[in-house]
């Protein structure tokens, strides 16, 4: 027998999610309002809300100081990049891990994750020394393979989780009809696995551009980032929060627009697995 | 000629964005170099600025560093010699105490873009209304006092401002000038930390006292920032900070307290040591760049005189980067347009680099002490400060941790055994 939900427990889910919806989104709004305020609004105490001399100054200052654009091209080459070079490396692993695993195969998964675990800083001597050597400070070079670094243990893990939800079985069969590895990738599992690695590009795209650390310290005027670009607007001696907020909010419109595109596709990427 | 770019390094303050913006004339003038601008936080600043010229990466032409930095670096080698800045540069015209900072064995590494010591901001409105007249030299002694009487917490006025966020460009600052002045010492001559000694229980104490009773809550997370924006709101009475601080709380797009604000000196300790510290913001080329001659002629122009003037022109003589040259303070327009122009010069020269403490010290600094290892010590003892400000530990427990740290961190430095 079908399991019945009472109507008020699904209106108090609903109310639920509503309230923690806006709990996470409340901060993306105050930054976009105060983006709006003048400095001295910005910080009033009691804050106001909506009852503001609305402005647009900020915005002008930021066009005015920072080539926006430039940082806007690095953020997506950076992304997009990393992106694209990981699932190049990440689908032949995760295919050869879910498919032809070996008594090591959940050894080296657990390894790759625990890559994760050490502080970025912890390495940031050697890789900057490294690149340092190899001329490859403050270019978009440097930051593709850092992220790609950064993001593969996430992305080989996401799709090692697709494709083990994808029956072998189904794999057997195109080869019992004769299919050869590539017509078997090709034409069997990437069209069962597009949502999965659409899922898996989209969040390491928001990875890499929502990355600070590595951005901040090896970039410089050439190839630096929206996250370096934000950075800029802090400051220790003066007031600064109108001014970040616009740049927040500028940075943080791009990769808005492509989340609410493909939230379908990103939720599922993320909760897929959760349930068994 | 091929084209020459300078990647210049520098931190999100109002007189270096007004550089950025005024450099179209630089460019003008030097068809042949183009500029590129990296605008950093200062705390991201110093890390790869350091980073940068320590590892000699070469990422930079151009540095805005800290007068903290310049002789610890000058030392290494890590530095170009800015003596060679043209003929009309006028060098000489830098005011003593600045340029002292920025020279190492008799050569000059970095010029000053501007420079700041500290002074007490009051409201002469609410010093008036309590029948209190601010002495132009005041002692701790009365500060206290004045905090105490005017603080009203009811209307959410508060007697005191002062820094209390850790670290050694944040609490440390204050707290280390407010030691110098009170005749505490860092360190005796021979690099014992003095932490242990009775004099540091009185200064602390004091501090910890003086914002308990007047300062307003929340006071250990307090900066710069925080603290201007309380200022400026009309929350506090008096303020002790960086002169710099003038323009903006004089400013009546800013403040709401903008006509009614006095200046004094840093206050003294009943010695002849103001609490007042000294700190430039200033331009140095790193040994590592390839273009340090284009990157001396725009320090020369950034420096100069004829950039003050022509800040003037464009946004008045109030907006000029202070605390540099000799000339400027001299300039009746500018001595006009900026009433706290006096009491700056004045803190400026009241600051003393090189003899800041009551008992002789080993160390250069007023509000930090010359040694590459006081942003680690600096910090760790700031947080100690805070924590005591904030009520965690007592002012002993404080002190104890501060002096075992820093013993512990002297001995690997090798300065003691």
């Amino acid at each position: 027998m079908a399991r019945t939900v009472s109507t008020q427990r699904k209106a108090a889910v609903t109310v639920l999610a509503w309230v923690i919806g806006l709990l996470i989104f409340f901060p993306i709004l105050w930054t976009v309002l105060t983006s709006f305020k003048t400095e001295g609004e910005a910080i009033a105490n009691p804050p106001s809300f909506l009852f503001f001399d609305w402005t647009m100054e900020n915005y002008t200052e930021v066009q005015e100081r920072s080539n926006y654009l430039r940082h806007v091209v690095n953020s997506v080459a950076i992304s997009f990049g990393s992106t694209l070079i990981g699932l190049i490396i990440a689908v032949p692993a995760a295919w050869a891990m879910a498919f032809s695993p070996t008594k090591r195969t959940k050894g080296i998964l657990m390894w790759m994750l625990s890559t994760k675990m050490l502080p970025a800083v912890g390495v940031l001597m050697p890789i900057y020394l490294i690149f340092r050597d190899l001329g490859l400070l403050d270019t978009l070079i440097a930051l593709i393979i850092v992220m790609t670094m950064v993001n593969l243990p996430i992305m080989v893990w996401m799709l090692y989780t697709y494709f083990k939800e994808i029956p072998a079985d189904i794999l057997e069969a195109a080869r019992m009809d004769g299919a050869g590895l590539r017509q078997e990738i090709v034409y069997v599992l990437a069209p069962m696995a597009v949502p999965g690695i659409a899922s898996t590009c989209l969040l390491n795209i928001i990875l890499a551009w929502n990355e600070a650390f590595w951005s901040l310290n090896l970039t410089a005027a050439s190839a630096a980032p929206l996250t370096a670009f934000i950075a800029s607007y802090s400051s220790p001696e003066g007031l600064f929060w109108a001014k970040l907020s616009a740049a927040s909010t500028m940075a943080i419109a791009p990769i808005l627009v492509l989340g609410w595109f493909s939230q379908r596709q990103l939720v599922r990427g993320l909760t897929f697995g959760a349930v068994k | 000629m091929a084209e020459t770019t300078l990647t210049v390094a520098t931190v999100n303050n109002g007189d270096m964005i007004r550089m950025q913006k005024m450099s179209g004339d630089f460019e003008q003038k030097h068809p042949g170099i183009s500029l590129d601008w990296v605008t950093m936080e200062e705390n991201i600043l110093r890390q790869k600025v350091t980073t940068d010229i320590a590892t000699k990466g070469g990422q930079y032409d151009i540095m805005t560093i800290g007068n903290y930095e310049v002789r610890i670096w000058a030392k290494q080698g890590w530095l170009v010699p800015l003596d060679d800045l043209g003929d009309d540069y006028d060098a000489a015209d830098i005011m003593p105490a600045i340029r002292e900072g920025l020279t190492y064995e008799g050569t000059l590494y970095a010029a000053p873009f501007y420079g700041e010591s500290s002074m007490v901001m009051y409201r002469t409105d609410l010093f008036e209304a309590a029948g209190l007249t601010m002495p132009e030299d005041p002692t701790w002694a009365f500060i206290g006092e004045a905090a105490r009487a005017l603080t009203d917490t009811e209307n959410e006025v508060y007697g005191i401002c002062l820094r209390g966020k850790a670290g050694w460009g944040e609490n440390m600052a204050f707290i280390t000038s407010l030691g110098h002045s009170m005749g505490a010492r860092w360190f005796d001559m021979d690099w014992q930390p003095q932490f242990d000694q009775p004099i540091w229980t009185d200064t602390l104490q004091f501090y910890v006292d003086l914002m308990t009773d007047a300062g307003p809550p929340g006071a250990s997370t307090n900066g710069f920032n925080e603290n201007l924006a309380l200022f400026q709101s009309g929350k506090c009475a008096m303020w002790i900070d960086a002169t710099v601080a003038a323009s903006f709380v004089t400013d009546p797009k800013e403040s709401q307290v903008a006509d009614s604000v006095g200046f004094a000196l840093a206050p003294h300790g009943g010695t002849d040591k103001h609490g007042s510290w000294l700190w430039s913001w200033n331009l140095a080329v790193p040994a590592s760049t390839e273009h340090a001659d284009a990157a001396k002629a725009f320090i020369a122009w950034a420096t100069s005189k004829d950039y003050t003037t022509m800040v003037a022109e464009v946004d008045g003589w109030a907006n000029v980067p202070p605390g540099t040259r000799t000339s400027l303070y001299e300039n009746p327009e500018y001595r006009e347009a900026a009433a706290f122009a006096d009491m700056t010069l004045r803190s400026i020269n009241a600051a003393d680099q090189a003899d800041p403490t009551v008992d002789p010290v080993p160390y250069i600094g007023g509000q930090w002490v010359g040694i590459p290892e006081f942003q680690g010590l600096g910090t760790a003892v700031g947080q100690q400060f805070s924590a005591a400000l904030a009520g965690r530990v007592s002012v002993d427990q404080a002190l104890e941790n501060a002096q075992r740290f820093t013993e512990r961190e002297m001995k690997k430095g090798g300065y003691i055994e």
